[in-house]
């Protein structure tokens, strides 16, 4: 099958340029540990309430972690538990979530932190708080007639 | 070629229209839901009589993603076919209508679910939201019946190459097999889904689904599905159009090398619709996301094959220097220049998508609004635009019309105001949406936050471009109601481009079904198999169904 | 250079006619608007936490 010269140029530099983007993907993934939420925990959704560490949702100071510490989140149609949160600037923060109903998707507006919440999973995320501000949590996956009432808010302060 | 119709036969015509008829009663529909959605999300409008906004999203989605691209793709599809392969036989046709009205029973069945507002889920219907098992039998009926349509393209092809043993068959019918294929393999994933998890379910038989199974089968189906549509535009721009602007098609057997790419990995990679999910390993993931990259090569190569065919159209004519061909093409014809504007979208399209499939890039903009602003690009621009320009010409085609000087010039006036209404409104998508705002929702100040209210200058201008984009559907329905009723009588050619002289036969390795089918499943058992059987063995307990609507 | 042999006809008759260097300008402009797109994309991720 004949190709034109300047198409073999222009494939070579197209899966170049492919290949480079996924080794920069594949090394920042499972070399520095930059690995989309993947928790691979399960739970069972009608006894979210009675499970640890969900049975006590907002933030925990924790020890001899790789983070100092865990924000828990349980989400339900149409509200997430707790509704407003303070973060100390710089805390690296492993955020965990569950959801007690449907499937929502929990979203820190304006950050990294997006995850989907699916009945039966837990979902984490580990990141350092490093700026300073108000950030909107809200629902980014259709779950009813109240899905864009839902919302919680971090303070990430001094 | 002996077998080449320069007119379809009537009675394939016919059928042919029956699916237009539907497909652009859709997109007035459609259209009017899109229209309504953006204003309720300016903030400025609010919905009368208790119509929820969820409930016309629905609408909005099974009518346009699912009625308009199916029943439009399977009509030129068998025109396409009858065209260049021959007048379907008797029991194609039959198959063809059968199909066809199986898919027109379950658009009504999944229809009136909607409109009752029993099924206010979205055409995803993600479980554990459950609707009216109406509404998923109607879907499925959709499905069987594009089936049972396909199956007259395929039967046709059968027998062509019976009669013509050696061959290769003819390019467009040829890539309308790779489509119907790639679609018959695709919905295997959604209608198992259905059949055997959402039917059961939503009947009572069963009291649990479960929910990650269900999205995998849904996602196995849901990226193929956007191969589907925008493998006939691949259609129209490597065949028709060289035709249209006078051109030769720059190359046989790479067009059909690139359709069989699209085949072999547009499927094995539905995990990167779900890189946010908690119940998948993410070495699974990033394998799906490597074979997604690798389905960009096909698009790359049409690129190069687009540019050269205007390239050497307009060298042929005179042009020099290094973009003078530029100027030679024929942009007072509305059959070119309304595909072209759908092909330059395709630029910012396909860059939105290697971000999307960019594994924990996807973390930026996961459904926020820049997804919806991309495929508003992807489908809503380039494929669309694309079956409006087919619609120019096949539709006075079959009725035996032609499309007027008035009508052409409508027709540019509608692919431009398209792509003015669009550049506002999926432009302030992607923006948005790289701000935060989500996709699939409603109104909303989310309690007053900063953030929210940095968002609403933007919903203003999706309103603004959504009113531009109302207008031009409405342009477009208008031209298509002349086309099909009120155009003078006469001959409108159905254009199909030929290969240069000098250019080599098609290897016949092309038309080994085997092979390609073989391969194809093995690279989904291959992205599959493992991950699929990690979701069973350590699946959490299942879901009881929820109406929050 | 075999190719050339073979397209000799057609390069000796109109100079410019085959040439796709301008195909090849295009597909590098469009190459490089998908770089830039991705690659703002990336830093806008390493940006955020």
């Amino acid at each position: 099958m004949h190709m034109h010269k300047f198409e073999k140029i222009w494939l070579i530099f197209g899966i170049g340029t492919l290949l480079v983007f996924l080794t920069v993907l594949g090394v920042s993934a499972f070399y520095l540990g930059n690995q989309p939420p993947s928790c691979l925990a399960t739970i069972n959704p009608e006894k979210v309430d009675t499970t640890a560490p969900f049975n006590e949702p907002g933030l925990k100071k924790v020890e001899g972690k790789d983070w100092d510490y865990e924000l828990v989140y349980v989400a339900q149609a149409f509200a997430y538990s707790p509704g407003e949160i303070e973060v100390p600037l710089g805390a690296k923060v492993k955020v965990i979530a569950t959801t007690k109903d449907v499937i929502h998707g929990f979203q820190v507006a304006g950050t990294n932190i997006n995850m989907m919440l699916e009945p039966g999973y837990i979902s984490e995320y580990v990141t350092t708080f490093d700026k300073a501000g108000e950030y909107l949590i809200l629902c980014n996956e259709y779950c009813g007639s109240g899905h864009h009432m839902m919302t919680s808010k971090i303070k990430v302060v001094e | 070629m002996n077998t080449l119709n320069a007119k379809i036969d009537p009675r394939d015509g016919k059928l042919v229209m029956a699916h237009f008829y539907v497909a652009f009663i859709a997109l007035a529909v459609g259209g009017l839901a899109g229209l309504l959605q953006t204003l309720v999300r300016s903030g400025k409008f609010v919905l009368p009589a208790g119509i929820g906004y969820y409930q016309i999203l629905t609408v909005h989605g099974v009518v346009l993603g699912l009625v308009l691209t199916t029943f439009f793709i399977m009509g030129f599809q068998i025109a396409a076919t009858s065209r260049t392969s021959g007048t379907l036989s008797n029991l194609q046709r039959k198959l063809g209508w059968i199909g066809f009205w199986l898919m027109t029973a379950g658009t009504l069945m999944a229809a009136t679910m909607i409109l009752l507002n029993k099924a206010s889920v979205l055409y995803t219907f993600y479980a554990p939201l459950q609707a009216h098992f109406i509404y998923y039998l109607g879907l499925t009926l959709v499905v069987v019946g594009s089936w049972v349509d396909g199956a007259a393209v395929l039967g046709k092809y059968i027998s062509w190459r019976k009669q013509n043993p050696g061959q290769p068959s003819p390019l467009i019918t040829f890539m309308a097999v790779v489509n119907t294929m790639l679609w018959i393999v695709a919905t295997i994933g959604v209608a198992a889904t259905v059949l055997f998890q959402l039917l059961p379910w939503s009947l009572g038989i069963v009291d649990r689904v479960d929910v990650l199974v269900s999205r995998t089968l849904f996602w196995y189906f849901g990226h193929p599905l956007v191969y589907f549509w925008l493998l006939p535009a691949y259609m129209a721009w490597y065949v028709v159009i060289p035709k249209v602007i006078g051109a030769k098609i720059f190359s046989d057997s790479l067009a059909r090398l690139s359709f069989i790419l699209f085949l072999l990995f547009s499927i094995p990679v539905g995990f990167h619709h779900q890189l946010m999910e908690p119940g998948i390993d993410p070495a699974w993931k990033f394998l799906q996301v490597i074979l997604t990259f690798l389905v960009v090569i096909p698009s790359l190569m049409t690129a190069f094959s687009l540019f050269a065919t205007f390239e050497s159209y307009g060298r042929s004519k005179g042009a020099t220097g290094l973009f003078g061909w530029f100027k030679k093409l024929p942009w007072g014809d509305a059959r070119f220049t309304v595909p072209f504007i759908g092909m330059l979208s395709f630029i910012p399209a396909g860059a939105g998508g290697l971000v999307n499939a960019s594994h924990q890039l996807n973390q930026v903009i996961h459904n926020t609004i820049w997804v919806t602003g991309h495929f508003h690009l992807t489908l809503a621009t380039a494929v669309v635009l694309t079956f409006f320009g087919i619609s120019y010409w096949l539709v006075p085609h079959v009725t035996g019309r032609v499309l007027t000087k008035a009508m052409n010039k409508l027709a540019i006036y509608q692919g431009v105001l398209w792509a003015i209404g669009m550049t506002f409104m999926s432009g302030a998508m992607h923006a948005a949406g790289l701000l935060g705002a989500p996709r699939r929702s409603s109104f909303s100040e989310y309690g007053g936050a900063a953030q929210a209210t940095e968002w609403i200058p933007y919903q203003i201008a999706q309103a603004v471009g959504g009113t531009i984009l109302f207008v031009a559907i409405i342009l477009m329905l208008y031209i298509f109601v002349n086309l099909a009723f009120f155009a003078p009588k006469g001959e409108e050619e159905f254009p199909i481009g030929e290969v240069s002289d000098k250019a080599e036969k098609s290897p016949m390795v092309f038309e080994n079904w085997k092979l390609w089918l073989g391969i194809t499943a093995l690279l989904i058992l291959f992205a599959y198999t493992i991950p699929f059987i990690d979701m069973i063995q350590n699946a959490p307990i299942g879901s009881k169904g929820y109406k929050l609507w | 250079m075999a190719k050339m042999e073979l397209n000799r006809k057609t390069k000796t008759e109109i100079e410019d006619s085959s040439s796709l260097k301008g195909t090849l300008a295009s597909v590098f402009l469009l190459g490089f608007f998908l770089i830039v797109t991705w690659v703002s994309v990336y830093f806008l991720f390493l940006d955020r936490f």
